[in-house]
């Protein structure tokens, strides 16, 4: 008798168990499948198309050509020219959006007087259309017409271009890099920043020596987040230059080839080497930096 | 600590108008633009001398711009629909269920929020070509729901996991049926996080540039940010400027009135998403 009623709870439990699977499985398969369907496929299709001549304007040429667009890119002056474009406007965005962010963060964090409208103000530019305020910049600095530009037309060379890209592209994003550090900040308990000011610890090194340590993992990864995400930029190039003097950037050049080169072959080609490229930014991130991807760890930096 | 003196609070006054200066000079500076009348446009005055409505009685007369703009909302708020309803779904399992190859959806969410999109759109051009979905609401529908889904699913999972639970067994012990105890104790606890994680999705739609430019042709499906770079004067020698400014103030005032109005909820929203996980 014993036996049998710790097999049929045992069953029980099993067909609990059971149940919360399929139930689980069931909620997330429409996300799961539309994501896959909308991602996956088109990359491995973009894979395919890059190892074809495929051209919309001589679909009479298409034919299975191996590796013949990789050599064609890669020994391309505008591929690498716009490789290093999206680099350097990467790069220095990243850190200078780190740097406001920071101090933004720190602000909306420590500040006495009306908390709230700072917070809710610098939410503004995360909120606005990258293009609108792509547009902004470029009116402003639009000879004759702008209030920042006077008898200058910075947007018609190379050099000033690059700066305004990278401005708009700063002014857009440091209030997300801000909350996101923010969200660390909170998490500093304020008894050990008190213990460090009374063992005589001045702001700055109460900064540098307790406050980055603890929030590192804040850092990385909005960092990460931010360097991949600049890694795409497009909007505000189109906007600001349309990648006139050598301003494009790699999304703009894949572009320009869909659709105003229509060349597929090619543009997929440019589409999975960008992809490549990220791949090969997050996994430095997380094996140089040890960056832990939100979600690996759920919970361990609560 | 120190006292809140007087002079420690003036300090804090000039930093934070430096943070409002940040914030809304660019936005000024295209209210200003959309004022100016033709003769003061290209005065290069951060303030319009003589304001007049012209810009914005020329955009709204343009029936591109307003098609556009009807896109927008649509496409936008059918995306927003969908991804929060599939992604409260997934976010639901994630965060009280216990099932094999969850930790393998998670990733998949993340890295699909750091995809460059543009690897999509040389294979998404050919296959909504293919599909007949080129130039049409589903053909930015589809790519939208997709790209709004991580964002769902993150923020709505860690929503979800402060929600004590509990309340929904003790309301059923005092009587309450499963239906009744779901309705009544968890949908007002979970109601501000799906929310405030619409609100998230709908401006990462509103946002998008690069699916709008390169899966439409005509005004059939083209939204305002793409539509604005298309923009011409009323003559091939007038330039658009005053128009585009207005059309931005249009698109941009709603977001901002909803950013001011539920500040609080999208600190909360956008932190717990990308951090905590």
């Amino acid at each position: 008798m014993d036996d049998g009623t710790t097999q049929i709870a045992l069953q029980r439990h099993t067909d609990a168990k059971k149940a919360e699977r399929k139930l689980g499985w069931m909620l997330v398969a429409p996300a799961v499948v539309l994501m896959l369907a909308v991602t996956a496929y088109p990359i491995l299709y973009a894979i395919w198309l890059s190892l074809n001549k495929a051209d919309l304007r001589r679909p009479a040429a298409n034919e299975f050509i191996w590796f013949d667009n990789y050599v064609t890119v890669l020994s391309s002056p505008i591929w690498w020219t716009s490789f290093g474009v999206t680099l350097f406007i990467t790069v220095i965005s990243a850190a200078l959006e780190l740097a406001l962010g920071m101090a933004l963060a720190i602000v909306m964090h420590r500040t006495i007087v009306s908390r709230g409208l700072v917070r809710t103000s610098a939410l503004v530019p995360y909120a606005i259309v990258t293009v609108v305020a792509a547009f902004s910049w470029r009116f402003a600095w639009t000879q004759e017409l702008g209030w920042l530009a006077g008898d200058n037309a910075p947007l018609t060379s190379f050099w000033p271009s690059i700066w305004i890209i990278i401005l708009a592209e700063v002014w857009k994003t440091v209030p997300f890099m801000a909350l996101l550090l923010m969200a660390g900040l909170a998490l500093v308990p304020e008894d050990l920043l008190k213990a460090a000011s009374m063992d005589g610890a001045s702001a700055w090194k109460r900064f540098w020596m307790v406050t980055v340590p603890l929030i590192k993992p804040a850092i990385l990864v909005a960092l990460l987040f931010r360097t991949l995400d600049a890694f795409r930029i497009f909007d505000n190039i189109f906007i600001l230059t349309s990648g006139s003097n050598q301003t494009s950037s790699v999304s703009m050049v894949t572009y320009s080839n869909l659709i105003r080169g229509l060349n597929l072959g090619i543009g997929s080609t440019m589409s999975v080497l960008i992809f490549i490229t990220t791949g090969i930014i997050a996994f430095l991130f997380i094996k140089l930096f040890g960056a832990a991807a939100p979600g690996s760890d759920a919970g361990g930096r609560r | 600590m120190q006292p809140e003196t007087t002079s420690r609070k003036l300090v804090w006054w000039g930093i934070n108008i430096v943070v409002l200066l940040y914030a809304f000079i660019p936005v000024f500076w295209l209210v200003s633009l959309s004022l100016k009348d033709d003769a003061t446009l290209n005065d290069g005055n951060y303030v319009p001398t003589s304001p007049s409505g012209d810009s914005y009685k020329a955009i709204f007369n343009n029936e591109d711009f307003i098609r556009a703009l009807i896109n927008s909302i649509g496409i936008c708020l059918i995306a927003t629909l969908v991804a929060i309803v599939l992604g409260t779904m997934a976010a639901y399992a994630i965060a009280r269920l216990e099932f094999p190859g969850k930790k393998a959806i998670v990733a998949l969410a993340l890295l699909i929020s750091m995809f460059p999109q543009i690897a999509l759109v040389t294979p998404l051009f050919k296959i909504e070509t293919a599909l007949g979905l080129f130039d049409t609401w589903p053909g930015l529908i589809i790519p939208y729901i997709t790209f709004g889904l991580p964002l769902a699913i993150y923020t709505l999972s860690a929503f979800f996991r402060e929600i004590p639970w509990d309340l929904e067994k003790a309301a059923k012990m005092d009587g309450a049926t499963p239906y009744q105890a779901f309705r009544q104790v968890i949908t007002p606890l979970a109601m501000p996080g799906v929310f405030t994680t619409a609100i998230l999705v709908f401006i990462a739609c509103w946002n998008d540039f690069l699916f709008a430019l390169s899966l439409t042709s005509t005004s059939a499906a083209r939204t305002v940010p793409a539509a604005m770079s298309y923009f011409t004067g009323a003559t091939t020698f007038e330039k658009p400027t005053g128009p585009i400014a207005a059309a931005a103030v249009v698109i941009t005032i709603p977001i901002v009135i909803f950013v001011l109005v539920f500040q609080r909820r999208i600190v909360a929203g956008l932190t717990s998403g990308a951090v905590k996980g």
